[in-house]
């Protein structure tokens, strides 16, 4: 049983920052966990506090049935991987590898056994005698997860693991990530501040900002379904439109809710460009982003181009020029609003969970 | 730019000649026998004689202020060391109430003038029959190099990534293992500089040893070469022998890890 909880967690350091503002989370045996959040949002402090590397002002953080608050980092059984690596850089990769097994006390064979297991797993066979420092960026990261694999622990944290890795190599480890969650099913926990990380890895994940959890859930859910603008406007890229309701008098308003105090949001791919008149609204054409696969489309709302700024990512052969006047069609499904006091989502009757 | 480096090579040249010259004329006069010695030496004496090396262990046990000076610096480096860099890493790294103030007054007990605290100190190590013992030299030494030790130390610990020790205590390590396996390592070059330091310091200081010892018997280098002269005459050759034996071990050490010794001096200055 390896299950986390935040309970009411605050964290105030010495210098007045509060990095954690009551913040409550669930992490259930077995899953994979996102943190996700701009920087400075807490994600990393609640890790951390996890990790037991930073205790709490105030709360409760169980493993398991097991209060762990006060205890410190060497007496929970979780590994971390840090953003830096943080190898040892006076010892080869096999004495990094080793260093936590003997820490605890296993046994000389146990620990050659399981460090050339992790080593074979993770292709560091050929550099088990080199330091940290001879090795290539992409082959420390894997001695930073073999370090925590070969403990078996109950719970494995990752702090930003992949930021310091270039695009190709980044993708294939997170291809790698989720097959050694699959693998060993155990608990972890993974800190990104990148919303793709987030909904490709995390088989639930927290949106946090300001210290606070803002929502959490199955990746799909949170894009879907996202409870505040910030989640709204966090997840998902290109970021999702968000006007007042009362520039567009066709909205289909949830019954409770006056245009005046709504934002609508709407995602760029949920929105088709028609020919003018023919949509919800019209719209000038700013800039066009051709991306390959699709067209990126800067437009400003109203015929004139004098309201707000909307992005709308159409297929890539649409004959679109800017200054062009075009009109909008919303999908009427897939609409969100909130309401602009609170930021909180309101819900169309009949569509509620 | 060619001239200007010839320059700097002339500059430096005449900055280490102007140095090394009194060393050169103190191995120089140790090898003189005396009776030419103040009769216009000459640059290099010939024929060079070892009298006064012989005469320094042969007559005056100079073995004997050697082994003092050894056990008194070697094991106030030690003591320097070892209390020291756990201190400093304490400040380095943990967070408690009155950290500055703590440092702060750590700076200004190095900051007092050996010369007030003599007497003071002298009636305390005679209350507690420290007089004329090791201790009562070490103790000394150490209220002078701990802080020292201590700000330099500080220093090296702070520039070293707070994540290794904090990988090493979610691995499994106290924080005194982590200390030991993972900071005392990478923190090598930082603790031999400082250990030369306070061993050259002890080796040195001059003051407190004449102060606090009474006969030859726990007399350092620096006494005993003091009290060489007579009531008549100086035995000039036998001091600058003796300066001669006092200074070498010193200057080898030195050498041997000059690289280190920058390195340590100059961490956190720079990263790299």
């Amino acid at each position: 049983m390896a299950s986390i909880r935040l309970e009411n967690v605050w964290k105030t350091y010495p210098n007045g920052h509060v990095a954690a503002r009551g913040v409550e989370l669930s992490i259930a045996d077995g899953e994979f966990m996102v943190l996700v959040g701009p920087s400075g949002c807490g994600k990393s402090t609640a890790l951390r506090m996890m990790a037991g590397l930073e205790t709490p002002t105030q709360g409760k953080v169980m493993i398991g049935e097991r209060d762990v608050t006060e205890v410190p980092p060497q007496e929970r059984d979780v590994a971390m991987v840090f953003q830096s690596y943080a190898l040892y850089p006076h010892m080869t990769v096999r004495d990094n590898l080793a260093f936590g097994l003997r820490m605890r006390g296993a046994v000389p064979a146990t620990i050659s056994q399981r460090v050339d297991a992790a080593a074979k797993a993770l292709g560091l066979e050929r550099v088990l005698d080199r330091k940290p420092g001879q090795l290539s960026g992409g082959q420390r990261q894997r001695v930073a997860l073999g370090r925590a694999i070969v403990r078996e622990p109950m719970v494995f944290l990752f702090d930003e693991p992949l930021s310091n890795l270039d695009a190709k190599l980044r993708l294939e480890t997170r291809a790698e990530l989720a097959r050694l969650h699959r693998r060993l099913a155990a608990t972890m926990v993974y800190v990104t501040h990148d919303q793709e990380e987030a909904l490709t890895l995390g088989s639930r994940v927290a949106v946090m900002s300001e210290g606070r959890v803002e929502q959490v859930g199955p990746p799909l859910e949170v894009y879907r379904r996202p409870a505040t603008i910030f989640v709204a406007t966090f997840v998902g890229s290109p970021a999702m439109n968000l006007l007042p309701a009362e520039l567009v008098p066709a909205a289909p308003l949830p019954g409770s809710a006056k245009a005046s105090g709504t934002t609508m949001g709407v995602r760029p791919h949920d929105l088709a460009v028609t020919s003018p008149g023919s949509g919800e609204v019209d719209a000038l054409v700013d800039v066009v982003e051709p991306r390959g696969s699709e067209l990126l489309l800067y437009l400003r709302l109203g015929a004139s181009g004098d309201g707000p700024e909307l992005r709308v990512i159409t297929p890539p052969d649409l004959e679109v020029a800017p200054d062009q006047v075009v009109g909008l069609r919303f999908d009427r499904a897939r609409l969100h609003f909130f309401d602009r006091e609170s930021g909180r989502r309101v819900e169309r009757p009949g569509t509620a969970p | 730019m060619r001239s200007q480096g010839r320059w700097a090579t002339l500059v430096m040249a005449a900055l280490v000649l102007g140095a090394a010259f009194p060393f050169f004329r103190a191995i120089a006069g140790s090898l003189t026998p005396e009776a030419q010695l103040f009769e216009g030496a000459p640059l290099w004496p010939s024929p060079a004689v070892l009298e006064h090396y012989r005469a320094l262990f042969a007559e005056r046990a100079f073995w004997l202020p050697i082994r003092n000076s050894l056990i008194v610096a070697g094991s106030t480096t030690l003591f320097c060391v070892t209390i020291g860099s756990l201190c400093a890493y304490a400040l380095a790294r943990l967070r408690f109430r009155g950290k500055t103030l703590l440092l702060g007054v750590i700076l200004a007990v190095s900051m007092f003038p050996q010369i007030a605290i003599v007497s003071p100190l002298f009636l305390l190590l005679r209350s507690v029959r420290l007089i004329n013992t090791y201790p009562g030299l070490v103790l000394p030494y150490l209220t002078f190099a701990m802080p020292l030790a201590v700000w330099l130390l500080v220093g090296y610990f702070r520039q070293l990534p707070a994540e290794l020790e904090e990988a090493a205590m979610v691995d499994g390590a106290s924080r005194l293992r982590a200390f030991r396996e993972v900071i005392v390592p990478l923190a090598l070059p930082g603790l031999a500089a400082t250990a030369i330091l306070t061993f050259v310091y002890s080796w040195n200081e001059f003051l407190f040893a004449l102060s606090f010892t009474l006969g030859p018997e726990r007399q350092t280098v620096p006494v005993a070469i003091a009290l060489f002269r007579g009531q008549y005459q100086v035995p000039w050759g036998q001091v600058l022998a003796a300066a001669i034996v006092a200074t070498a071990p010193v200057a080898l050490l030195v050498l041997a890890f000059q690289r280190r010794i920058v390195q340590g001096l100059t961490a956190g200055a720079v990263k790299g």
